[in-house]
């Protein structure tokens, strides 16, 4: 048998584009499937784990599917805004904290937060301060480490629109440090304070002080103390330890926009009661269970991926086909080698051995091929699906 | 070394006969079976080989009952004691110069394909002048040089009886002649016997005896 594989070999290595072309057809035939199989599995981990770590989710009305997505990874884009004060009726049923994601800073999505959803995430600081003032982020691992920044630099946020130059202004902010890893979408984002935000916004500003400014270009009337500026006065663009008194928001706070609220009820009572107060046809917003939404949806991609496994089937059995072509085709173009064989003393089961020998292995490399994609997928599963869902 | 009596040989569906009643090959014998194609010169070689049996008669190569031996104890035959030469060299375009010499160890586990093997490979290969060639691919060969390997894959067994078949129908009258002088050299050196079919009358000469399958009809002696 070993004289039959290392002949066997021999043929092998010498048609080697015909053998490398077997090869592939078969490891792609195999491993796709096994591959697919193995991303969904991570797929449906991650989103199922983040979605049951988040109990619940307040948003704007409409797609349920589209909130949670938007709550727990930041990406995809919310039904709608809702305001601060939409989160009053889970009162003191639970913890209600506000995600306010709408820019990016460098394409990476900006998350305006409170510090509950650091202790909410169990998420600590692996270098830096943190959150020290208004204006400061901090950088989950991954975008620090694909923007390049550490704690002390400095990012600015992207431009809502190029073309509308009366929107709102980049904000530099100053990078207060960078979190620790946590393999879930934290890592991909810029969190700031939600005032940050705000001011990111538009909806608060820091300028230099008018109460003793007398000329007329910057300062338009003042009537019962109070100072109406004209549009010349100049925005700070970033906050500094000289200007951060002077940031100020007009406004009533729970007028303010936010994209989610993330629920913590207290108990199973309190999720049932804020589950009913946000179905009444008043309720000013939608809650919904990011677990179910989730679990919905991975019933639709497993019924899916029944379609994929089906016709993987079928590509296997005509692959198979076709290698069985292929075999006898070669058999045929080597009758006149097996020929020669014959008459210098081969036996027909040496030939066939011989046979069998070239397709062992060629299937063993197309097993090595499938086996390195298996591992090499399975490595890199998670991360590939945080970078496709992030 | 060669004796076949009453030989009947028919191909299925085919009017072709070969009938010999009386062939006889002495032991270091080197005869020459001339003859037009489709005359029997490679049914002949065959049936001697044991690769096809005699529909009638019997044949003895070597005092053995080639004709009636079973199959596996025919191909153990044809390993042991033949060596074949074929006019298209029929080498084995994947392997080198060496594998193709060690071709019938490589196939027959009964064969030894130890050290010593390969050195009577190494050996056969300087003896036909491709000595320097030995791990070249065949296909990058003359084929004078290629018919020279085929020699080699012949004669590595030792074999008492060399069967060449048209062995220089591809080769140019330069080649030929040197591809004859090595098998009469070494058929001559081994006191080997040489049964050669060919149509190429200008190549006998060197022959001990020449059948002439022209002149030969059913029922002659050979």
């Amino acid at each position: 048998m070993m004289r039959a594989l290392r002949l066997a070999w021999r043929y092998v290595v010498h048609h080697r584009f015909k053998s490398l072309l077997m090869v592939l057809c078969i490891a792609l035939t195999v491993s796709l499937p096994i591959a697919l199989a193995i991303l969904l599995a991570s797929f449906n981990q991650q989103i199922v784990s983040r979605a049951r770590a988040t109990p619940l989710v307040v948003g704007a009305k409409g797609s349920a599917l589209d909130l949670t997505m938007h709550a727990i990874y930041f990406r995809t884009k919310p039904p709608g805004t809702l305001v601060q004060g939409a989160g009053q009726p889970v009162g003191d049923l639970g913890t209600a904290i506000p995600v306010h994601a709408r820019y990016t800073a460098q394409q990476v999505p900006v998350v305006g937060t409170t510090l509950d959803y650091f202790d909410f995430r169990k998420i600590g600081m692996a270098s830096g301060p943190g959150l020290a003032r208004l204006g400061d982020c901090v950088l989950g691992a991954r975008a620090a480490r694909r923007l390049g920044l550490k704690a002390g630099d400095s990012l600015l946020t992207d431009r809502e629109n190029v073309w509308d130059i009366a929107g709102s202004t980049p904000l530099k902010m100053r990078v207060g440090g960078i979190l620790a890893p946590t393999r879930s979408p934290d890592d991909d984002v810029v969190f700031v304070d939600l005032k940050t935000a705000w001011i990111i916004e538009g909806l608060g500003h820091g300028h230099e002080d008018l109460e003793d400014e007398t000329d007329e270009n910057l300062v338009s009337g003042r009537e019962d103390g109070v100072v109406t500026a004209r549009a010349t006065v100049t925005n700070f663009i970033e906050v500094t330890d000289e200007n951060a008194a002077s940031f100020h928001f007009h406004g009533n706070f729970d007028e303010f926009p936010v994209t989610a609220l993330i629920v913590l009820p207290r108990d199973d009572k309190g999720e049932a009661l804020m589950l009913g107060r946000y179905q009444r046809d008043d309720a000013p917003a939608q809650m919904s269970k990011p677990i179910d939404e989730v679990q919905n949806l991975m019933q639709l991609v497993f019924r899916v991926q029944k379609f994929f496994n089906a016709n993987a089937v079928l590509i296997s059995v005509s692959t198979a086909l076709l290698l069985v072509l292929v075999v006898l085709l070669s058999i045929r173009l080597r009758a006149g080698e097996m020929e020669t064989m014959f008459k210098i003393g081969c036996a027909r089961g040496t030939m066939a051995s011989l046979i069998a020998s070239e397709l062992l292995i060629i299937f063993l490399l197309a097993a090595v091929c499938v086996v390195s994609v298996v591992l090499v997928t399975n490595w890199y599963a998670d991360d590939l699906v945080r970078s496709l869902l992030g | 070394m060669i004796h076949a009596e009453n030989l009947r040989f028919a191909y299925p569906r085919s009017e072709f006969e070969l009938r010999i009643d009386d062939l006889l090959v002495e032991a270091g014998e080197k005869v020459a079976v001339v003859g037009p194609s489709g005359s029997g010169k490679t049914t002949l070689l065959n049936l001697i080989s044991g690769i096809s049996v005699p529909d009638e008669g019997r044949i003895t190569v070597m005092d053995q009952p080639v004709g009636t031996l079973g199959d596996a104890a025919r191909r153990r035959f044809r390993v042991s004691s033949i060596g074949a030469i074929f006019q298209r060299f029929e080498l084995v375009d994947y392997l080198s110069v060496r594998d193709n010499i060690l071709l019938p160890c490589w196939i027959n586990r009964a064969l030894p394909l130890d050290a010593d093997v390969r050195q009577r490979a190494s050996e056969l290969a300087e003896q036909t002048g491709i000595g320097d060639k030995l791990h070249r691919r065949v296909t990058r060969l003359s084929q004078g040089e290629q018919q020279r390997v085929a020699i080699c894959r012949a004669l590595l067994t030792r074999p008492a009886l060399i069967l060449a078949d048209e062995p220089t129908g591809n080769l140019d009258p330069v080649n030929k002649q040197i591809i004859l002088d090595l098998l009469f050299q070494h058929c001559a050196e081994n006191d080997l016997t040489l049964v050669a079919v060919t149509h190429d009358s200008n190549i006998v000469d060197g022959f001990d005896r020449i059948i002439d399958f022209a002149e030969f009809r059913a029922g002659s002696s050979l």
